[in-house]
């Protein structure tokens, strides 16, 4: 690893920790900060949109990487995904332990009947998979089925996109600019995965000329 | 260092609940005993300029629950014509000015017009009244509202025998609110009760809260509380008043009538489509103090107006 991308990494670490370190501080009233009348709302709510960022961060790393052609980039991938990760099961956590009083019915009957929690559940328990398996020795040992596997995270995305939407009053306009930048970056890829499509068959027409012109050499 | 100047109240600054009611208490005594004028006891209600009142009658049916802070109360509000976040309300709210304030009295009523708010307080006696809050969001707090019950004030409106419906209309102002710009509710916030509801004793015409005048981003000057309803059912900064003869078109009704009836009894029974209403988060304390308890029906005020409801499927009409 260079300096240059040690440093960004321990840059980039700091950044993601730093929500973190605020709620802490005002979850204890340090210096005059608090988490103001509804604690639990707020931190509820900073964790969801925290972790939701950082989500929508991850999948900006690949277009990043392939438009600008800097390869290592990828080495923030992970860091990013799993600090969202740790942010969502805190939010899931916060929800338990602060709006239910870990009153496991409940839990379930929100699970079963309430649609922006079903999906908010599904797309944790989805995003559970991926952050056990980020560690290098999974990453080779599971080889093209950890690419398969990972490629969860475009489902997952567009499930807490659609939990936020659902879960707002009213003003839908915030959970709007999110679906806005998912759809582009989803879109972005689909190209991206058309155009290796379309080189590939081109590569592949030429392939079956060539047997013909292969076929006139001599032995 | 500067932080603590600049947000001005610390938390250990804030009257305790204790000295607050003790002050009332030592005022109501001193009025007893001869030591101060009884004129303070006057009953014409005015808005006082000094931003307190001088003399409040205590309702003997308080909650003797714990009040939140005058600091919760008045930085964790819904008032979306200053915006939609619970902050917005005390950052924008300070474009609204509540004085001079009218209120436009409209409909099937003897005496109609406009009336100055000054008109509208000068009969009645001011009463401080401890009521639980409840949010259809789930939240509660408890508030000490001042006011007095909206019936006598209707009452002198001479509502005729065809209003069976009072609506509340807010001030819709695009240059005091700044959240007005954006088409969250259709403009103005409107509300509705029907007439049995409007002019229950419990029902209140306020114009405080904690002995001070009412602060802009809780609905100044005038607002209407009604404690067995979730909040949203009591329209802030009220400039109009209208009796009619049919059930009238209330705000977020008409964002979301499946989610938001007519009525919006506080009933945990009846779940809201998207959240459960079982519980609520009981605001007040830091994040180690949240607790959750078990919502009541009618806000646990069943006792006075349960008999509004008789013969009412309160699941049907939520």
């Amino acid at each position: 690893m260079t300096r240059g991308l040690f440093v960004i990494k321990a840059l980039v670490f700091c950044a993601c920790l730093a929500p973190f370190v605020l709620l802490v501080i005002r979850a204890f009233g340090i210096g005059d900060l608090s988490l103001g009348a509804d604690p639990a709302a707020e931190l509820l709510k900073t964790c969801g949109m925290t972790g939701l960022n950082l989500l929508m961060l991850t999948l900006c790393v690949t277009p990043i990487r392939r438009s600008t052609g800097i390869n290592r980039l990828v080495t923030l991938r992970r860091m990013l995904g799993v600090f969202s990760f740790c942010y969502l099961a805190l939010h899931f956590v916060t929800y338990v332990a602060l709006y239910i009083d870990f009153d496991w019915n409940m839990l379930l009957e929100d699970i079963g009947k309430r649609p922006y929690i079903t999906v908010g559940f599904a797309a944790l328990v989805m995003m559970t998979p991926l952050a056990a398996t980020s560690t290098n020795r999974f990453q080779r040992r599971l080889g093209r089925r950890w690419v398969k596997l990972h490629r969860l995270v475009y489902p997952i995305a567009i499930l807490a996109v659609v939990h936020y939407w659902w879960q707002v009053k009213i003003d839908v306009g915030d959970p709007l600019l999110y679906a806005v930048l998912l759809s582009v970056l989803l879109g972005v890829r689909v190209a991206h995965w058309r155009s290796v499509e379309r080189q590939r068959r081109s590569v592949d027409s030429k392939a079956t000329v060539a047997p013909t012109y292969r076929r006139v050499e001599p032995p | 260092m500067k932080r603590s100047f600049e947000i001005g109240i610390k938390p250990s600054e804030i009257t305790p609940e204790s000295a607050f009611v003790q002050r009332r208490t030592l005022l109501a005594a001193a009025v007893a005993c001869g030591l101060l004028p009884s004129a303070l006891t006057a009953v014409a209600a005015t808005i006082p300029a000094t931003g307190e009142f001088s003399d409040l009658s205590k309702w003997p049916q308080s909650t003797t629950e714990t009040p939140n802070t005058f600091r919760d109360i008045t930085t964790y509000n819904n008032f979306y014509e200053f915006g939609t976040d619970k902050g917005d309300p005390a950052a924008n709210a300070h474009t609204l000015k509540t004085s001079p304030w009218s209120v436009q009295v409209t409909g099937e009523a003897g005496k109609t017009g406009t009336f100055t708010l000054e008109d509208i307080l000068k009969p009645h006696s001011l009463e401080e009244r401890i009521y639980r809050h409840r949010c259809v969001e789930a939240w509660s707090m408890v508030i000490p509202w001042v006011g007095f019950p909206l019936a006598d004030l209707l009452k002198r409106f001479e509502p005729t025998s065809k209003a069976k419906y009072v609506q509340f209309f807010s001030l819709a102002d695009r240059e005091q609110m700044p959240g007005i710009r954006y088409p969250v509710l259709d403009w103005p916030y409107r509300e509705g009760l029907t007439i049995e509801e409007a002019t229950h004793p419990l029902t209140l015409a306020t114009v405080g809260l904690y002995g001070k005048v009412l602060p802009n981003q809780s609905g100044a000057p005038l607002r209407i509380v009604i404690p067995w309803k979730y909040g949203f059912k009591g329209t802030k900064s009220v400039v109009r008043i209208h009796f009619l003869d049919r059930q009238p078109q209330t705000s977020w009704n008409m964002a979301a009538p499946s989610e938001y009836g007519f009525y919006s009894n506080v009933n945990p029974n009846r779940p809201h489509p998207r959240w459960s209403q079982a519980r609520e988060r009981r605001l007040g304390g830091s994040l180690f103090a949240a607790k959750t308890i078990p919502t009541q029906l009618f806000n646990g005020y069943a006792e006075q107006v349960a008999e509004l409801y008789t013969g009412l499927d309160l699941i049907k009409n939520y």
